[in-house]
């Protein structure tokens, strides 16, 4: 029997996770799939594309249900997308599913043509993204996806944060006309919403919690760290604004210029290798509205990543409550936590 | 059209192709004569489009796979009345839609193509949405025999086959030459017809000039397969300095070997008018 995985909370933050009311929820990766089988139930005209990854995509209920809607291509990326691109010129909403470490590196000039240039409505969904597969080791961490994508015009970044976040950019995926790039991993999500619910809207942050001294600009499945990290800053009587990007591209311009003209330091934070995505899009930002804040990337460094389970790699790197307060002290000058 | 007016109208469409790479300075001039006759036959004979029904979803899809070829393709639409003529003056010009490869912005234009080994994947797509929807209209793409090394054509030779897409044509200007040399030297393809009927596919060999044969074997049905068509043809066809010679691949003719070659042309053109006098 192997061992369970190590939780993405040290009890001190799955203590904190209680305080704040926080509900656990699924992983964003089944929120996903079930989501595309409701939509797609109601719609024939909506089909998943699989690399033999309707396994791990979660999708084995969607092709069960619906096994008119479901290509399977094989172990074959360029063709998924190949083909994704093609039912899409032809009236499809097609979803092409596959690990998003094969997907975005192998089919890259394919995302780039047959979909972007090409300007068809194909939603590419990467799965399993980031360092879900932890302990898989480097061909199977997505580290340079938010990078390659972001340097491709036409194209929309979406990571969610949590299962309500999943749920409505998936429907907002289903009927908006355009390329678009959808991001999920494999871990339980807790609910970062609570019960005045969210509505995606393409392009725009969310506010979680707001404050002055330091802001943390976060996408994907690190929000919930982050918040975390609010919470505990707060304890110290640090002023802390949470920002969820759900959208890397594009970027909600007027909320990361607005942190870093209102906060005393910005922290981003992303499972991404720290060059070419969110942090230095929001950098780049920042300096050429001429925005000097104090100012830090939180990623996955530019090395051999370190092996373990995701949670193991997360805290390697500072994605953590306690790793985010620490980064956020340092740079507020306040020295470590104590 | 009959096969001698398609041999009429292809002498008009390679004076046109050569005029319009001459006049812009860049252009795939060996490939796009070798493949002219193909895209003769399918735009005056065997797809079911019409520039005035570009939007129709009932529309047979073409993607030329070699989009290095467009200038042939230029030619053919343009006459076909696709665009007019005089947009041709723009091809490879600062802001035109009519780059050196086919865009979807110019009308008629199913997909951005150039990069090669994609539009097989990409018509594998389109021959399942036409499948899903039980319609009738059928795919075509145009392949160049270099092109074929690039391994994501056998992914959707896989994919057609396993999916039994008997609605989907690809034809390939097998003309033997790419920019380095035979393709047998730089990367050895044959034996084309046993690979692809290997791969589960209707295979039919033809020479590439001969509109009555290309018609038969793109038309022949194929119940049950997608079809691959080895369209023998020659580099720079038509053209008797440019034929089977790589430089033509992508040169461009100065003013002079323009001149002879529209000259030749002209007398093909006599030539062909005499046997219908």
């Amino acid at each position: 029997m192997s061992a369970p995985a190590p939780s993405m909370f040290t009890p001190a933050a799955t203590a904190m996770l209680a305080r704040l009311g926080m509900k656990k929820g699924r992983a964003n990766l089944d929120v996903f799939a079930e989501t595309l089988q409701e939509i797609a139930s109601a719609n024939r005209d909506v089909l998943a594309v699989t690399s033999d990854s309707r396994g791990s995509g979660k999708l084995a209920p969607f092709g069960k249900a619906l096994p008119r809607q479901i290509v399977e291509v094989g172990i074959a990326e360029q063709n998924l997308v190949g083909i994704t691109a093609g039912l899409a010129a032809c009236g499809k909403k097609a979803f092409g599913v596959s690990p998003a470490c094969f997907l975005t590196a192998r089919s890259l000039e394919q995302i780039k043509n047959d979909v972007c240039y090409s300007d068809v409505p194909a939603v590419l969904v990467g799965i399993s993204a980031g360092v879900s597969y932890g302990a898989l080791g480097s061909t199977h961490h997505s580290l340079h996806d938010f990078a390659v994508l972001r340097a491709i015009h036409n194209i929309t970044i979406v990571a969610p944060a949590d299962n309500a976040e999943t749920r409505e950019a998936v429907r907002w995926a289903a009927t908006a006309n355009r390329p678009i790039y959808l991001r999920f991993g494999k871990a339980a999500m807790y609910d970062l919403h609570g019960s005045s619910g969210m509505r995606f809207e393409p392009g725009r942050a969310i506010t979680l919690c707001d404050g002055r001294d330091v802001a943390f600009l976060a996408t994907g499945e690190t929000v919930v760290h982050a918040r975390l990290a609010a919470a505990l800053l707060a304890e110290r009587g640090i002023s802390t604004r949470v920002v969820d990007l759900p959208t890397v591209k594009p970027l909600d311009e007027a909320a990361v210029l607005a942190a870093g003209r209102e906060c005393r330091a910005v922290v981003t934070v992303e499972e991404h290798m720290v060059h070419g995505g969110l942090g230095e899009a929001c950098a780049a930002l920042l300096l050429q509205a001429g925005v000097r804040s104090a100012f830090r990337i939180v990623g996955i460094q530019d090395e051999d990543t370190v092996t373990g389970a995701q949670a193991d790699i997360f805290r390697h790197y500072g994605i953590s409550m306690e790793g985010l307060a620490e980064t956020a002290l340092a740079l507020l000058g306040t020295g470590a936590q104590g | 059209m009959t096969d001698h007016q398609l041999a009429l109208h292809a002498v008009a469409l390679r004076r046109r192709m050569l005029r319009l790479i001459h006049h812009a300075g860049a252009g795939h001039t060996g490939g796009g004569l070798s493949c002219l006759d193909i895209l003769n036959v399918l735009y005056n004979r065997i797809l079911r489009v019409a520039p005035e029904t570009v939007d129709d979803p009932g529309r047979d899809r073409y993607v030329q796979s070699k989009g290095h070829c467009v200038e042939a393709l230029y030619a053919v639409m343009s006459a076909r009345g696709y665009f007019p003529d005089t947009d041709l003056d723009t091809v490879c010009r600062y802001g035109s839609y009519y780059v050196g490869h086919p865009t979807r912005k110019i009308r008629g234009m199913e997909m951005n193509t150039g990069a090669l080994g994609h539009g097989l994947p990409i018509c594998v797509g389109m021959a399942l949405a036409a499948k899903h929807d039980a319609a009738d209209w059928r795919v075509f793409t145009l392949l160049g025999d270099g092109e074929l090394a690039e391994g994501s054509n056998w992914e959707a030779a896989l994919a057609a086959a396993h999916y039994g897409l008997d609605n989907l044509v690809a034809v390939l200007d097998h003309n033997t030459l790419q920019i380095t040399g035979h393709t047998r030297e730089v990367m050895s393809n044959e034996p084309l017809d046993e690979k692809w009927r290997a791969f589960g596919w209707e295979v039919r060999r033809v020479d590439g000039h001969d509109y009555a044969a290309l018609t038969h074997a793109i038309t022949a049905p194929h119940p049950g397969k997608p079809l691959f068509v080895v369209a023998d043809t020659v580099k720079g066809k038509g053209v008797s300095f440019m034929e089977n010679v790589g430089k033509w691949h992508h040169g461009v003719p100065s003013d002079e070997e323009l001149a002879r070659a529209i000259a030749e042309l002209d007398a093909t053109e006599a030539r062909l008018q005499e046997v219908s006098a």
